[in-house]
């Protein structure tokens, strides 16, 4: 019965409101109305207000026009007959929910500025994280776009049982989805009782305790609109742009279990303008009508072991799990799960023992698809803290495989390896390092086991290239020295080919639109001295993808005539950006940040902005939080750059790119570079003095500032002075 | 006189129980009603004029033409088909004319408010600027009533306009467009178009019936894409669009201590002043001096519509209760405008204090009083006819109310309304309509609408819309029909648990509507274009009205009104079902109407006398769309994948490019 529902959510909506408001006077009174009220560390202010009325609530006082807005919202109870159409009434409640939670938490944030731990993970003193701020949501959000999660599941309250708790996260887990935890159900929350029955809870496992409130319902709605926002291009304000932007690409829904309170009520009316059902495993009334949903509204008493199954079926979602035969669970979820110091039972590699890692291709006679061995003592065969050697080399054929593909096939080791439960993989090639935890072990873990998963996941992902795979393991170091051996000069090889291509040498660039089931106008443009700005995507990677799939995200660009060698214009690529963008980029350049800069969709690694004062160009990396000289922290700059937009003296970029010879190219390469974060520089130190030295400065490294000397232009241009650093003297870049 | 009501002659039963108890009552036998003229008139209708082929448009006849028979067609020649169509056509003429006048009324007090020269104010302007962007009007920084000058006097061009098109064809899904274009029925203004009908039906003009039939549809798309749509458009951003309220109707609405004063007519601009008036200290001062409680406005017909949608004010009776609102003997005054007034109601009225008041140049009577209305001096108008009501009250003599008999209604659903109460503000839009159309919780839409009449049963209405609605047909009704339904409870919420199929009935239960929404008055049919036009554009139900899982129906049609807003539907695309035309005495003529406009159309006529078979037509016509849709058999549920996901984004990617390749 709708009606019931509805009745509920407006009443659960007032006292909400109520509630809210109570918080909001108490705390003017104590801050008084120029008080600055903010969510940590976001340039979405407070992101369903400003995704959905534009509203920018900075300060204390910003907060009386919204909760007016809010009892606007507000329709009268409904009456017990001859009532009025209730359904809209009670979504414009639950909206109006959203609203006034987003102002008490903000308020809550005020007076209890560590509330919250503001981490990825759990903290000793509290389980509960609070909101993600824009590092986290940009990290995650990007799983949204590229499809790694398809959405959410916010859970209010738990099941008493640790253990169906536990299976139910984990069967939510094996769906890809992200698990946003709320409220408690009869004293019990959800993260307790899983952090009880030893599974890891934070960002890293995609187990998010947001809050021990209802009113946190209000960061998983928050989260989507950022989404939506960030890449999207969804303006703040356009409403119903991000609400059906959401509903038709972010498979989210609320899991209720026990009670359900009036409040809760509210929130889930409020979920349902998003297109988030909700699923009850108690007996409340259903609503099943389709519209504002994909499918049903409300759905309740499902139990325990189907209400995951139907949850998703009720969302609409469909995910493709290929079964991987191992005793663990195998999963895109457990990819950031760690093997902290406790739980460890063994490990290899990362400077313990010898490790290493490859692929190589091979003829199709020499290869016995499927064969996986071990060389070596298996875990079975040691004690805990006994570590190993270990070498893997993966040998694949296929009339398609080109020497080209086999470092795209190996860069997956890394989280193919990861979605193991209970194993972590660290670092590439003869660098890496694996850790397995004991609870890997107990369910009966084998080296072979690898060797499983990447024979299977390398055949699901590159099937169309690769048509038969070999695994072999070593855990003997005599047999692990050989392979390392081996590995050694496959790189050599590797790495020489890579570094003779340059844009000159090949005709062809890629487009990528992977990103445009979340991105839909922008179009990356990837070049082999230019890789895809989110850093995941180099020519290559192009090249590859468009062999698996020739109508894939990925495809050939004749890049036809340069007519300007220095911004990078080529006749090709802008008549297909052109068309690719329905005349909106008629034209882009493949090295300037001043002209026709390249688009962004919001995914990028780093962020290039000029510093006219300077007259030089900063890099900011998305890890880095604090300000830059530009006035603005990254997450503001990440305004300016995204959303599909040409914005001159603003883009995205790629670490990578920072050490190509096409940087910046049209204002002057790596010498109109003055500011880069200290984390950054350093990450790439090795390779930006190589670049320096390349371009006959090697002194230049240590002209190019970071925080340490300032955050202002003003600081910078003093330190660069001082250094003589070149850009000074370069002409005028704006 | 007659003391058994119940079943005369003619077969006109009275079910209503309120019509019934007044007229038991000894005060309202000695009242000569409609239904005591049928009985006594002793002769049946013409049944030449009945089937349409009465031709007195020249004094050579009149002729009265039989089909197929040599010797029976006109003095000149005529044929009985292109008898039968000029008649038609001078009907929806009429009926034309009828909304026209009615609109050119209230596009002139749209004119004059935005002035500041009446006591209303531009209420809605969301309204304002949306309509202002359908005719091309800036709204960016410009004060309300400047922009609704602008298009009040654009809105009256469109009158005597005599070349081009009508503005807002092009509010019709493309499709009509198109096919108004190609068939050459674009309106060009509307005055125009009833004259060019009336011309070409003249004596010797058009005499070819599909011709005429197409100046006919041209006609009756100046109706309702012209003038029913300027008047309910500016009548709603003038008087505020009609939202969801609760109001009562039936005669049961009068009150024996008030001074009660009915509203008979069509146009708003009237009553809006009287209740605006009705407020006035001078007023509320008086009617205290005479003893009363207070002073009840009550609607009858359309101005009863107009009033109940925007104010919530009680509807005492419909057209068919005309009379009987006034047998009653506690109506201190009744106010009437143009259109549907009876000119019994002043006989009625003979022996009792109640006065008949006309307030319209146009329309006068012989023994009623009149008080012209002036819109200039609206609010000394209605306090002069307010005044002249109260004066009356304590001449009041005997007078019986059937307190019991009323009903209590939600009504107030225009498009606007429908658009917001499935999806709230923030989501608003037809889709859950359209959604659950598709998955078959809902048949399809059926529009009931029209008039009343005495020639069958009072019930007729509400036996179609029981039908249609235990078929999970949502209803939606205008005019007097949606009085009818009203009046029989089908407009209470509680109505879709106890008269609908479980899919309909839970629907209605999750919105929390009624299964018969109350869309206006008879000139807001209009609204009804725009719903289905929403429809189309919502997706999922084909390109065209035509497409649509739709019907309307004009059971007891009466007023020539009913025909032009009949074929304005047909014309856009909506299959129509009446209870009769007259047409069937022309065979060609007959056969264009049901079967030959279908395929300019895509939608046709067709008429059946028995309310189940007219109900189980409409059903039959919503299944072939919905076969022809392919919604007409169980779907499987769609799990969308990350690749799906990429598909969604159709049309902006890169044709043949990644995910935007199709």
């Amino acid at each position: 019965m709708s009606k019931i529902i509805c009745s509920a959510a407006i009443r659960g909506a007032r006292k909400i409101i109520d509630m809210a408001e109570e918080s909001y006077e108490e705390a003017l009174k104590k801050y008084g109305a120029d008080h600055e009220v903010s969510f940590p560390n976001t340039a979405y202010y407070l992101p369903v207000i400003y995704s959905m009325l534009g509203a920018k609530v900075e300060k204390l006082g910003d907060m009386k026009d919204i909760f007016q807005e809010c009892h606007k919202l507000m329709p009268p109870v409904v009456t017990g007959d001859i009532w009025l159409p209730y359904l809209a009434p009670a979504l414009d409640a639950g909206m109006a929910t959203f609203f006034a939670e987003e102002m008490y938490e903000a308020v809550r944030y005020l007076n209890t500025p560590n509330y919250y731990t503001k981490t990825e993970d759990p903290t000793a003193d509290s389980i509960w994280l609070g909101a993600a701020d824009d590092v986290i949501f940009r990290k995650r959000g990007v799983e949204f776009v590229d499809g790694t999660a398809p959405g959410f599941a916010a859970i209010m309250g738990t099941p008493a049982d640790p253990e169906v708790a536990s299976r139910i996260a984990l069967e939510l887990q094996e769906k890809n989805l992200y698990i946003f935890m709320h409220d408690q159900t009869n004293g019990l929350t959800m993260p307790d009782l899983l952090t009880k029955n030893n599974v890891q809870v934070g960002w890293n496992t995609r187990l998010v305790p947001f809050g021990q409130s209802y009113t946190t319902a209000v960061f998983a709605i928050g989260f989507a609109c950022r989404v939506a926002m960030a890449f999207g291009g969804i303006k703040p304000g356009d409403y119903k742009g991000n609400l059906l932007y959401n509903k038709d690409r972010t498979f989210a829904f609320v899991m209720a279990f026990g009670p359900v309170s009036d409040e809760w009520y509210a929130n889930a009316a409020g979920a349902i303008n998003w297109g988030f059902p909700t699923i009850s495993d108690y007996d409340i009334p259903e609503v099943l009508p389709t519209g504002i949903c994909t499918y049903e509204h409300v759905v309740s008493n499902i139990p325990h072991n189907e209400i995951v199954q139907k949850a998703i079926e009720v969302r609409g979602l469909k995910v493709n799990v290929t079964k991987i035969d191992i005793p663990m669970a195998f999963g895109p979820a457990f990819e950031g799960e760690r093997v902290r110091k406790d739980e460890l039972f063994m490990e290899c590699g990362g400077g313990r023992t010898p490790g290493v890692e490859v692929l190589i291709s091979k003829n199709m006679d020499e290869i016995e698809d499927g064969l996986v061995t071990l060389e070596g003592p298996d875990i079975c065969d040691i004690v805990q803290g006994q570590n190993l050697p270990l070498g893997i080399l993966v040998e694949v054929a296929g009339r398609q495989m080109q020497s080209d593909f086999e470092p795209i096939l190996e860069r997956q080791f890394h989280h193919l390896i990861n979605y193991i439960q209970g194993i972590m993989h660290m670092g590439q090639r003869n660098i890496m390092w694996v850790r397995i935890g004991k609870a890997a072990v107990e369910k009966g873990l084998s080296f072979k086991h690898i060797g499983v998963v990447l024979h299977g996941k390398l055949h699901q992902e590159f099937g169309a290239i690769v048509d038969k795979i070999q695994v072999k393991l070593y855990t003997v170091e005599d047999k692990v020295r050989e392979v390392m051996a081996l590995a050694t000069s496959v790189y050599t090889e590797r790495d020489l080919r890579l570094g003779a291509m340059t844009d000159e040498t090949e005709d062809v660039f890629y487009s990528c639109t992977l990103c445009q089931s979340f991105a839909p106008s922008h179009v990356c443009v990837i070049t082999p001295e230019r890789i895809g700005m989110c850093g995941a995507y180099n020519w290559l990677d192009g090249k590859a993808s468009y062999q698996i799939n020739p109508t894939g995200p990925n495809q050939p660009i004749e890049k036809g005539e340069c007519t300007d060698p220095d911004n990078g214009y080529y006749v090709g690529i802008n008549e297909f950006v052109n068309q690719a963008s329905r005349g909106a980029v008629p034209e882009v350049s493949c090295y300037s940040l001043m002209n026709n800069p390249m688009t962004a969709c919001g995914c990028f690694e780093a962020i290039a902005a000029m510093l006219p004062t300077c007259n030089g160009i900063m890099v900011v990396n998305r890890d880095f939080l604090g300000m830059t000289p530009s006035g603005m922290k990254f997450t503001s700059l990440a305004g300016m750059a995204g959303g599909g937009n040409q914005t001159p003296g603003f883009m995205g970029v790629s670490k990578h790119y920072m050490t190509s010879n096409k940087l910046f190219k049209a204002e002057g390469g790596l010498k109109r570079v003055v500011w880069l974060p200290k984390m950054l520089k350093e990450e790439i130190s090795e390779k930006l003095k190589e670049v320096c030295k390349n371009i006959g400065m090697p002194e230049l490294y240590d002209m190019i500032a970071t925080e340490e000397q300032g955050t202002t232009e003003e600081e910078i241009l003093k330190f660069l002075k001082e250094k003589g650093h070149p850009a000074l003297e370069m002409e005028s870049a704006v | 006189m007659s003391d058994e009501r119940n079943g005369c002659s003619s077969c006109n039963t009275i079910s209503l129980a309120s019509t019934k108890d007044l007229l038991n009552q000894d005060l309202a036998k000695q009242v000569r009603t409609a239904y005591d003229r049928i009985d006594s008139r002793g002769m049946s209708s013409c049944l030449f004029g009945s089937s349409g082929t009465c031709c007195k448009n020249c004094n050579m006849g009149p002729c009265q033409i039989i089909d197929g028979v040599e010797s029976m067609i006109g003095v000149c020649g005529a044929t009985a088909d292109t008898v039968a169509a000029r008649n038609f056509a001078r009907t929806i003429a009429a009926g034309t004319a009828a909304h026209t006048d009615h609109a050119r009324e209230m596009v002139r007090g749209f004119i004059a408010t935005a002035k500041g020269e009446t006591p209303h104010e531009i209420k809605d302007v969301q309204k304002l600027h949306a309509m202002a962007e359908v005719f091309g009007i800036a709204t960016e920084g410009r004060d309300k009533n400047e922009i609704a000058l602008e298009l009040g006097n654009k809105a009256l061009a469109e009158f005597g306009q005599q070349d081009g098109t009508l503005t807002m064809l092009k509010r019709a899904p493309k499709k009509q467009q198109a096919n108004w274009k190609k068939l050459g029925i674009e309106p060009r203004g509307i005055d125009r178009e009833v004259v060019e009908t009336m011309h070409r039906t003249h004596m010797g003009v058009d005499q070819e019936f599909h011709n005429i039939m197409l100046q006919g549809s041209r006609c009756a798309l100046a109706d309702g894409w012209g003038a029913s749509m300027l008047s309910t458009e500016l009548t709603d951003i003038m008087f505020g669009t009609p939202v969801p309220r609760r109001a009562v109707v039936d005669l049961g609405v009068l009150k024996g201590d008030h001074v009660n004063v009915t509203v008979h007519g069509h146009e708003p601009l009237l009553a809006e002043s009287l209740c605006l008036a009705a407020e006035d200290p001078e007023i509320l001062a008086l009617v205290k001096k005479v003893g009363a409680k207070g002073l009840n406005l009550a609607g009858v017909c359309c101005t009863g519509n107009e009033i109940l949608m925007r104010r919530g004010i009680p509807v005492a009776g419909s057209f068919i209760q005309q009379e009987m609102v006034l047998a009653t003997g506690a109506v201190e005054a009744m106010v009437v405008d143009v259109q549907c007034v009876m000119q019994s109601v002043a006989q009625v009225v003979k022996n009792k204090h109640t006065d008949i008041i006309t307030t319209n140049y146009r329309a006068k009577m012989p023994d009623a009083i009149h008080i012209q209305f002036e819109e200039h001096d609206a609010m000394g108008s209605a306090k002069k006819i307010l005044i002249h009501a109260i004066n009356n009250f304590k001449k009041r003599g005997e007078y019986y109310i059937p307190t019991d008999k009323k009903f209590d209604v939600v009504v107030g659903f225009s498009h606007e309304t429908i658009n917001y109460m499935l999806g709230g503000r923030f989501r608003q839009s037809y889709r859950p309509l359209n959604d659950n159309i598709i998955n078959g919780r809902i048949k399809g839409v059926a529009a009931i609408v029209g008039c009343e009449h005495y020639k069958y049963a009072d019930d007729v209405h509400f036996k179609i819309a029981v039908e249609l609605l235990k078929n999970n047909v949502l209803i939606l009704a205008t005019g007097c029909a949606a009085q009818a339904l009203g009046r029989m409870g089908l407009m209470r919420p509680e109505a879709a648990a106890e008269y609908c199929g479980a899919g309909l009935a839970e629907v209605c239960e999750t919105v929390g509507m009624p299964p018969v929404l109350h869309v206006g008055s008879c000139v807001d049919n209009s609204r009804l274009l725009i719903a289905l036009t929403e429809m189309v554009k919502e997706g999922g139900l084909g390109e065209s009205i035509a497409d649509l899982p739709a019907c309307g129906t004009a059971p007891l049609w009466m007023s020539e009104k009913a025909v032009a807003i009949g074929q304005y539907f047909v014309a856009s695309g909506a299959h129509v079902v009446f209870q009769n035309l007259p047409v069937t005495g022309a065979k060609a003529f007959n056969k264009y109407i049901l079967e030959g406009m279908k395929e300019e159309y895509g939608a046709c006529w067709d008429y059946e006398e028995d309310p189940i078979k007219l109900a189980h037509k409409m059903i039959k016509a919503i299944d072939g769309k919905r076969e022809a849709l392919g919604i007409n058999k169980k779907q499987d549920r769609v799990l969308f994948d990350m690749e799906m996901r990429r598909d969604l984004t159709s049309g902006h990617g890169i044709p043949g490019v990644g995910c935007g390749q199709k």
